[in-house]
């Protein structure tokens, strides 16, 4: 009984109008809480006592970096269990989210490079972190790649999903590899959140963006899904309620 | 100088900070475009499935 809305959610009529009745509850939360924290992290927070006012990048550089891991962690959960319990749904939910990690990947990478370029002397080296979150972009890139390869989607989506699953062994590697290696890199200054060195000033703006990125992903995979779910389903009577609607 | 002229300078980082927040708005309005724009093309092939379906046999 108690997994009937688990079963639920793998119907696509259910999770069609379920995602479309919750995105409006993600998509405000969203909005004020990265307009709080660029706010906060722009004006309110003071400037760093080495970085000056460069350290600001940290507001969208690390929730950007965050986003990349986090999102290739649902990809590759929702991969498997796609793959696993053979549920559509799960497939749609892992292609949709393949395009969102991908940019912010990219956005991580770029913002890190701005920041690297006054902090560190150079937009590039061939650092631990910074080479294997380069080569999460092209496992993303690789992962949307293999999808249009296919002309059958469910073909699309068995063989896009083990390369999902296997590529996740690269998420641990990127967030320990700052302490495993001797690197560029600075050492998280979040992660550690019980005993963070930062003023509360500084503090509260970037988990505002952390908390915000992560509602904006739940709303654009909502929209995504969506789209997926149509696509995938072939039965008419409700393609024609959810499509007159 | 002024208090919003020395906010754009950035303590001297303005090249590097506004360009990092520039991108990421940028990433997070294309993100919003194209998932809309991939539900909009869904619904259109969705519709366009079923008109075909008319006078056929439901399934």
């Amino acid at each position: 009984m108690a997994w009937t809305w688990f079963h639920r959610l793998g119907s696509p009529p259910y999770l069609y109008s379920l995602a479309a009745r919750l995105t409006p509850w993600f998509a405000w939360p969203t909005l004020v809480l990265i307009l709080g924290g660029v706010y906060g992290g722009l004006v309110l927070a003071p400037p760093d006592y080495q970085q000056g006012d460069g350290f600001r990048i940290i507001y969208v550089h690390a929730p950007s970096a965050w986003m990349s891991l986090m999102v290739y962690t649902t990809m590759a959960v929702a991969a498997a269990a796609g793959l696993i319990w053979r549920i559509k749904v799960a497939h749609a939910v892992a292609a949709s989210c393949a395009p969102i990690g991908a940019s912010f990947t990219l956005c991580a990478l770029v913002t890190g490079s701005l920041w690297g370029a006054p902090m560190w002397g150079t937009y590039w080296e061939w650092d631990p972190r910074l080479t294997f979150e380069l080569i999460l972009l092209f496992q993303y890139l690789g992962y949307m790649a293999l999808r249009s390869a296919f002309e059958d989607l469910q073909r699309a989506d068995r063989a896009s999903a083990m390369l999902a699953v296997v590529g996740v062994v690269n998420v641990p590697i990127i967030h320990y590899s700052v302490i495993w290696w001797n690197s560029l890199h600075q050492a998280p200054s979040v992660m550690k959140l019980a005993k963070s060195d930062m003023p509360a000033t500084m503090l509260i703006p970037l988990l505002m963006m952390f908390l915000g990125f992560t509602l904006f992903f739940v709303t654009v995979l909502l929209i995504r899904l969506r789209g997926e779910v149509l696509t995938r389903e072939r039965s008419a009577s409700w393609i024609r309620e959810a499509v007159t609607l | 100088m002024s208090g919003l002229a020395e906010f754009f300078d950035m303590g001297g980082y303005a090249a590097y900070v506004w360009p990092s927040y520039a991108l990421t708005l940028i990433v997070v309005v294309l993100n919003v475009v194209w998932a809309r724009r991939l539900l909009a093309k869904s619904r259109e092939e969705a519709r366009r499935r079923l008109a075909m379906r008319v006078g056929g046999s439901e399934s």
